[in-house]
């Protein structure tokens, strides 16, 4: 049931990202070009998605999921130099290719060659990340 | 073109209505790059069947619409050296900050969460920057 529900979540997701437009990285690099051609798509993109997520969690306090378990405890509120130093890879990463993860997982069946070069680089990246994360733990100055 | 706003406020719409029926039904958050990660580095192992049944429908359904729509196409760069620092990037910084557009920007801003805040003004920031360095000054892409 669990799996059936996330099929029908991937495929939702997936079908969404296509429509919107967010598979084609020219659109994606046209919204970080501020100083070229700007294309304001991604923040449409971005506040249709929030809107019916903004609900959903107005139902979360007090409940739990339909199949059982805990819901997501809230977010710590700790701000800290693993988050800011890789959302800045990320963006870097974004910026140069135009795909974020999702995006790169739903064009694979269109997107050729070069969709799955850039999966293969961005799994990779995932296999090295704990012990990157390890070491940014490990060191003295950690904020 | 001018359409391209509705199709993007109307392709959003399902995006965050698939991720409240991930979190009001399965009671979990759908970050792109947490539901891979946690798969590629093992540490989602209880949870794998439905990360897969996940990415089959975000592979298969798409790839059928595109099919439908007479093709898609993504206009990724055909350097081959951008694509894998692109992609190492992406993979490597989404999971040192535990989220990427999907996690931070959709679930997380969605909550009015800080670090989603923090971690989309950053990944944006540095997007556009690297957008202007490579573009506009270098001319790679």
């Amino acid at each position: 049931m669990r799996s059936l529900y996330a099929f029908l979540v991937g495929g939702l997701f997936g079908a969404g990202l296509l429509l919107s437009g967010m598979t084609d990285t020219r659109k994606v690099q046209g919204w970080l070009d501020l100083f070229g051609d700007w294309d304001p798509t991604l923040a449409f993109v971005m506040g249709g998605a929030i809107i019916p997520m903004a609900i959903a969690w107005r139902f979360v306090p007090g409940r739990a999921p339909l199949l059982g378990g805990a819901f997501p405890a809230p977010p710590a509120p700790e701000v800290g130099r693993k988050l800011v130093l890789g959302s800045v890879l990320f963006g870097a990463g974004w910026g140069l290719a135009g795909l974020c993860p999702g995006p790169a997982v739903a064009s694979l069946g269109f997107g050729g060659w070069g969709g799955l070069i850039f999966l293969a680089a961005m799994l990779a990246g995932m296999i090295a990340a704990p012990s990157v994360r390890n070491r940014l733990d490990a060191e003295p100055l950690a904020s | 073109m001018q359409t391209d706003w509705i199709w993007g406020l109307v392709g959003g719409g399902l995006i965050g209505t698939a991720a409240a029926i991930f979190l009001l039904i399965n009671g979990r958050i759908m970050g792109a790059s947490g539901i891979i990660g946690g798969l590629v580095d093992g540490s989602g192992r209880d949870s794998s069947a439905e990360r897969i049944a996940l990415l089959a429908g975000l592979v298969g359904v798409p790839a059928l619409l595109a099919l439908i729509m007479g093709g898609a196409a993504t206009h990724l760069t055909s350097n081959i050296w951008v694509i894998i620092a692109g992609g190492l990037l992406v993979g490597l910084g989404t999971r040192i900050a535990n989220g990427c557009t999907s996690g931070h920007g959709v679930c997380g801003i969605s909550r009015l969460s800080l670090r989603g805040i923090v971690a989309t003004v950053f990944y944006i920031g540095a997007g556009g920057l690297t957008v202007v360095i490579f573009k506009h000054i270098l001319g790679v892409i």
